[in-house]
C-alpha cells in the first residue's frame, strides 16, 4: 500500500508568540511536527506494518523543514519529500499549499493519504479537503479509528463528541483527530536509521508549477496580540462567604449570570 | 444586487444557533446585499427556512433530500453546489462547525476561491471587508482579506451576535430539486456521546476540570454545577490524559478553542497550552488549591480552596438563585 502523510512544522506549543512588523516573530522559536500530524504519521506506520507498503511524508516548507521530516523518518516513515518554496512563494495560503501538494500527489500512485485535521498555528483545516477535491478522491475528516480490509475502509469519525461509523473505500484521504493513537517517540536506532533514509527535495519548477499557479487567494493585512489579560480579584474569607461573594460579583459586576 | 448565502445548520430537525450568526455576518459584510438563507436537510425545511427569515434572511432556498439526513461531504457538496450555481453568490457564510469545517474547503476548491476559516470578527464592508481570526489557538489574531473568488468565510460559533428574531418578517421560500448520486462515504451508525449536555463550542458557560479533579468520579460535582448553570463541561489535557474524561472535552491548543461568556476553571493549573484555548473567554473564574497557580493570572475572580468543598457550595448557591 502506498501511504502518504501530509505534514507541517509548527511552533512548539510552549512558545510565547511575539509580533513584530505585522508578522509573527519566527527567530529563535522552537519548531515541532504539528501535533495532529503526529497522529497521522503514527497511524500510517501502523497501517504499513499491518498491510505492507511504504510511508512517504511530504511537507511544503523551507530548508529547515528537513528537521521535522527526519523526525518522522526516525519514527518509522520510509521516505520523505520536501517541497521547498522558500525562494518562490512569499505569501502563500491554503490554496497555495493544497495546489502544490495535489500537483505532487497526482504523479504518485496513492492508496491512502493521512493528514492532521488542523495545524495548531493557522488552524484553517482547509488543506486536507482541498487536496482530496483536487485529486477527486473521497475524504473523511477528524477520524479517531480506521481499519482497512482490501479496498474497503471502516472509519470512526469524531463529530463534536459523537462518533460516526463511516464506510468508504481506497483511494482515500483522512484527517486525524486526537484519540486516534498515541504517537511514538523516535528511538535511538530509529534516529540513526533516519539519517540514511531517502529525502527528496523539490521546488515548484520540478512540479511544472509557476508562482502564478499557486498565488494566494487571501491576504493577511495585520497580525496582532490580544489585549493582555489583567489578573483579577482573588477572594478572601471563609469559603462559604467567598462563594456567596463570587455569585454576587458574577451577577452584578460581570453580569454573566 | 449582490447575493450572500448564509448556510443554516440543522441538527435533528432543529436549527443550531450558529445558523443565525451566519445571517448577521452576511449583513455585516454587505448591508445592501440580499441575504439568502440556505437550508439543506431531510425534513422540515420550510419551517426552518421561515426561521432563517425571522432572523434576518431576505429570502430562503431549501434543498430537501433523504440523503441530507446526516452530513456527508459528497451529498452536501452536491446540494450546496447546486444552490451556488443557482444563485451565483458574491459571498458565502457557514458555521465553523464539524460540518462547516469539512464542507467549506471542498466548495472553495470547486469554486477556485479563497476561504477565510474560523472568523470571530468582521471589520469594514464590501470589497474592503477584513476578517479577524485567531491564530496559534488564540495566542494571536490576524486580519485577512479575500483577493480571489467569492467572499467565503466560516464563522466561529458564539462570536458574531445574531440579529433579533422577528416573527413578523416574511420572505420568499423556494425549493431546489437536486439529484444526489455517487456517494462514496456511507454513515452506518452514529453513536451519540455528546448529546446529553450542551455543545462545548456553542456553550455560553463552561465548567472545566483539570488534574486537580483527581478522578472520573471527581467530575460529578462539576456536572452537577454545569446542570444548574445550563453549562457545558470541558477539561484540560491533563485531565484527559489521566483518563478522567473523553478527549472530546479537551480545551486548549490541541483540543477545542472556546470563548464562552463565563469560564469556570476548576483544579486547572493553567498551562500555556490550556490558556490558549480559553483565555479569550469574557469572564474567567479560577478555583484552585494552589494560590500560585498560573490560572489566577488570567482569572477575573479567583477562589483559593479545595474544589470538592467549593463546587458543591457554588452549586447550592446557584440553585438558591432560582428559588
Amino acid at each position: 500500500m502506498n501511504i502518504y502523510v501530509l505534514m507541517k512544522k509548527t511552533f512548539d506549543t510552549e512558545e510565547k508568540i511575539q509580533v513584530s512588523g505585522g508578522a509573527i516573530e519566527q527567530d529563535g522559536a522552537e519548531f515541532i511536527i504539528n501535533p495532529y500530524d503526529e497522529y497521522a504519521i503514527e497511524e500510517a506506520i501502523n497501517i504499513r506494518d499491518e498491510h505492507g507498503g511504504e510511508v512517504t511524508v511530504v511537507t511544503v516548507g523551507d530548508e529547515d523543514s528537513e528537521q521535522q521530516l527526519r523526525t518522522a523518518l526516525a519514527m518509522g516513515a520510509d521516505k520523505a519529500t520536501l517541497i521547498n518554496i522558500e525562494d518562490d512563494v512569499e505569501d502563500g495560503d491554503q490554496y497555495t499549499t493544497s495546489t502544490i501538494l495535489a500537483t505532487y500527489l497526482k504523479d504518485q500512485e496513492v492508496d491512502l493519504i493521512l493528514a492532521g485535521n488542523v495545524a495548531i498555528d493557522q488552524a484553517s483545516g482547509q488543506v486536507g479537503p482541498r487536496v482530496a477535491d483536487q485529486l477527486d478522491i473521497p475524504y473523511v475528516t477528524t477520524i479517531t479509528g480506521i481499519t482497512i480490509d482490501g479496498e474497503q475502509v471502516n472509519i470512526e469519525k469524531d463529530v463534536e463528541g459523537d462518533v460516526e461509523k463511516v464506510q468508504t473505500s481506497l483511494p482515500l484521504l483522512v484527517t486525524c483527530q486526537q484519540g486516534l493513537n498515541e504517537p511514538r517517540y523516535p528511538s535511538l536506532p530509529g534516529i540513526m536509521k533516519a539519517k540514511k533514509k531517502p529525502l527528496e527535495e523539490l521546488e515548484l519548477d520540478d512540479l511544472d508549477l509557476d508562482e502564478d499557479d499557486v498565488e494566494a487567494k487571501t491576504e493577511t493585512t495585520d497580525v496582532f496580540l490580544p489585549p493582555e489579560k489583567e489578573a483579577g480579584k482573588v477572594l478572601e474569607g471563609e469559603i462559604d462567604d467567598q462563594v456567596k461573594e463570587l455569585v454576587s460579583l458574577l451577577r452584578t459586576e460581570a453580569k454573566v449570570l | 444586487m449582490s447575493t450572500i448565502l448564509a448556510f443554516a445548520e440543522a441538527r435533528d430537525g432543529e436549527l443550531r444557533n450558529v445558523s443565525f450568526e451566519t445571517i448577521a455576518a452576511a449583513k455585516q459584510i454587505n448591508e445592501d446585499a440580499q441575504v439568502v438563507g440556505v437550508v439543506l436537510s431531510d425534513q422540515k425545511t420550510e419551517a426552518l427556512a421561515d426561521e432563517m427569515i425571522h432572523h434576518g434572511a431576505d429570502r430562503a432556498l431549501v434543498v430537501e433530500h433523504a440523503d441530507l439526513k446526516e452530513y456527508t461531504s459528497d451529498a452536501y457538496t452536491q446540494a450546496a453546489m447546486a444552490v451556488i450555481n443557482e444563485e451565483n453568490p458574491a459571498g458565502i457564510v457557514m458555521g465553523h462547525t464539524s460540518a462547516g469545517k469539512d464542507l467549506s474547503p471542498r466548495l472553495a476548491s470547486k469554486l477556485d476561491s479563497g476561504l477565510v476559516s474560523d472568523i470571530t470578527g468582521i471589520e469594514g464592508s464590501g470589497d474592503d471587508t477584513e476578517f479577524v481570526r485567531p491564530i496559534y489557538s488564540g495566542k494571536a489574531f490576524e486580519k485577512k482579506k479575500l483577493t480571489d473568488g467569492v467572499t467565503f468565510v466560516t464563522v466561529r460559533p458564539n462570536n458574531i451576535a445574531p440579529l433579533e428574531k422577528d416573527t413578523s418578517r416574511s420572505g420568499e421560500v423556494s425549493s431546489l430539486d437536486v439529484d444526489i448520486k455517487d456517494l462514496r462515504t456511507v454513515i452506518q451508525e452514529v453513536i451519540r456521546k455528546a448529546s446529553e449536555g450542551v455543545d462545548l463550542s456553542e456553550a455560553n458557560i463552561i465548567v472545566a476540570g483539570g488534574r486537580g479533579v483527581k478522578s472520573e468520579e471527581g467530575f460529578e460535582p462539576l456536572y452537577e454545577l454545569a446542570d444548574e448553570l445550563g453549562a457545558a463541561v470541558g477539561a484540560s489535557r491533563g485531565a484527559c490524559d489521566a483518563g478522567y474524561c473523553d478527549y472530546s472535552l479537551q480545551i486548549g491548543q490541541t483540543g477545542k478553542v472556546v470563548t464562552p461568556d463565563l469560564y469556570i476553571a476548576v483544579g486547572i493549573s493553567g498551562a500555556i497550552q490550556h490558556l490558549a484555548g480559553m483565555s479569550n473567554s469574557k469572564v474567567i473564574v479560577a478555583i484552585n488549591k494552589d494560590a500560585e497557580a498560573n490560572i489566577f493570572n488570567v482569572a477575573d475572580y479567583g477562589i483559593v480552596g479545595d474544589l470538592f468543598d467549593v463546587i458543591p457550595k457554588l452549586t447550592e448557591e446557584i440553585k438558591a438563585l432560582k428559588v
